[in-house]
């Protein structure tokens, strides 16, 4: 066992458990969004940001660093508070993120951190991008304007469905989710139509078609079910 | 003790805010008793008066009008507050944003001259619907579309009481 310390609480963990994973079992809540239980950590959001207090206070991702002996973690401070609700307000900042007509508003985990953390108002300039709504495929639509590039959808299609339909294409904020290689998603040639990255997506960016605003409710707890139902590989 | 001076205005917006804030009821009857509601779209007061002490705007700033407007109120108004969505992020208004203004007015009034895209007989439409905060000071933030009518209750006694108005995570829910 591997013995460190979240917000002045001693805590004990597995070897390869991350800050995150032993946080959690303590009972002390770090907000997430990339991070989703059954796939693989990629420390995208950011939001997760944690203190190490024994490292001169370098922030690294809770989702992505693995627990290791005498750690001294801060997991809530009003610096870290600042920091999580700016990346907040970056990312509505970046897209056109308006909940009042988006299919998820009320089930999205980006409107729900915001509240969460306190953000009445976003204090950079929205930069309203021109970006496009594929409706070609014929049970989903993806919204790049609800995007926050979490690549919960990549990784679900690739993880657990084995499908590898979604990738990231572009740069920076020109980055958008594309299947297969910039093809209309109902032109793919690989996507089985399983609707895992509909589930996975923490806002209303995948959805289903037919759905009104408000009404896309989302499953991500599906994908860790499915992963813990497999068995594993030996060895 | 003096009833505290309140205005609203609305400015790009359904109005659904300020339905909201009809919704509140018989509760009216006890903001009355501390307010004086010295300007809104549901009283008859043409001009914006002086020295006032709250103000809600409603809605984005979306034409040359409400940029004098609030440039009035701002310098009129103790305390400012952004009254919904539309008001704190620029929410529907803001979807033509992406979209130039010229396109945007053809495409709802047709070919032809076009009211609106110079400054005449009506106000000129801005190239984009902006939130009340990319324009001037704002000092309080009341999100919701509408905030609901408890919210906004919570945040209007305060007020009243003279108190700095506190939300809770759940009261500061967008959309």
């Amino acid at each position: 066992m591997i013995a460190l310390r979240i917000d002045d609480i001693p805590v004990q963990a597995e070897p390869g458990q991350t800050i995150l994973d032993a946080a959690k079992a303590a009972g002390i809540r770090i907000p997430t969004l990339c991070h989703l239980p059954g796939l693989s950590p990629v420390g995208a959001c950011r939001l997760c940001l944690v203190e190490i207090r024994n490292w001169n206070g370098k922030l690294v991702p809770a989702c992505a660093t693995p627990v290791q002996e005498g750690l001294d973690v801060v997991a809530n401070s009003d610096r870290l508070r600042e920091l999580r609700r700016t990346i907040l307000e970056l990312l509505f900042a970046e897209r056109n993120h308006i909940c009042a007509f988006c299919v998820a508003n009320g089930h999205c985990e980006l409107q729900d951190l915001a509240a969460e953390l306190g953000m009445d108002h976003v204090r950079f300039p929205y930069r309203f991008p021109p970006l496009p709504l594929d409706a070609s495929h014929a049970k989903f639509g993806i919204d790049h304007n609800r995007c926050i590039l979490c690549g919960r959808c990549v990784r679900a299609c690739s993880e657990v469905e084995g499908a590898m339909t979604w990738g990231f294409a572009g740069r920076g904020i020109f980055t958008l989710v594309a299947a297969d290689l910039g093809d209309p998603w109902g032109d793919s040639k690989t996507c089985t139509g399983c609707g895992k990255c509909v589930q996975a997506c923490p806002t209303g960016a995948l959805f289903e078609k037919g759905r009104a605003t408000g009404e896309q409710e989302k499953r991500p707890a599906i994908v860790a079910a499915l992963t813990e139902r497999r068995p594993r590989a030996q060895g | 003790m003096p009833k505290v001076r309140v205005a609203t205005a609305w400015f790009s917006g359904c109005s659904g805010c300020h339905m909201s804030f009809l919704d509140l009821d018989e509760r009216l009857l006890e903001f009355a008793g501390k307010a004086e509601l010295v300007y809104s779209p549901i009283v008859d007061i043409k001009e914006f008066p002086d020295s006032v002490d709250v103000t809600l705007i409603e809605g984005a700033v979306g034409t040359s009008e409400h940029l004098h407007l609030l440039a009035e109120i701002r310098r009129k108004t103790r305390l400012l507050v952004a009254f919904g969505d539309c008001a704190v992020t620029g929410n529907v208004p803001s979807l033509r944003n992406p979209i130039p203004r010229g396109e945007v007015l053809h495409a709802v009034y047709g070919d032809g001259s076009i009211p609106g895209l110079e400054e005449g007989e009506v106000p000129q439409l801005l190239p984009q619907a902006l939130p009340l905060h990319a324009v001037v000071r704002v000092d309080h933030f009341l999100p919701g579309c509408p905030p609901p009518p408890d919210r906004i209750w919570k945040f209007l006694r305060q007020l009243l009481a003279g108190k700095e108005p506190e939300l809770a995570p759940q009261d500061l829910r967008f959309g």
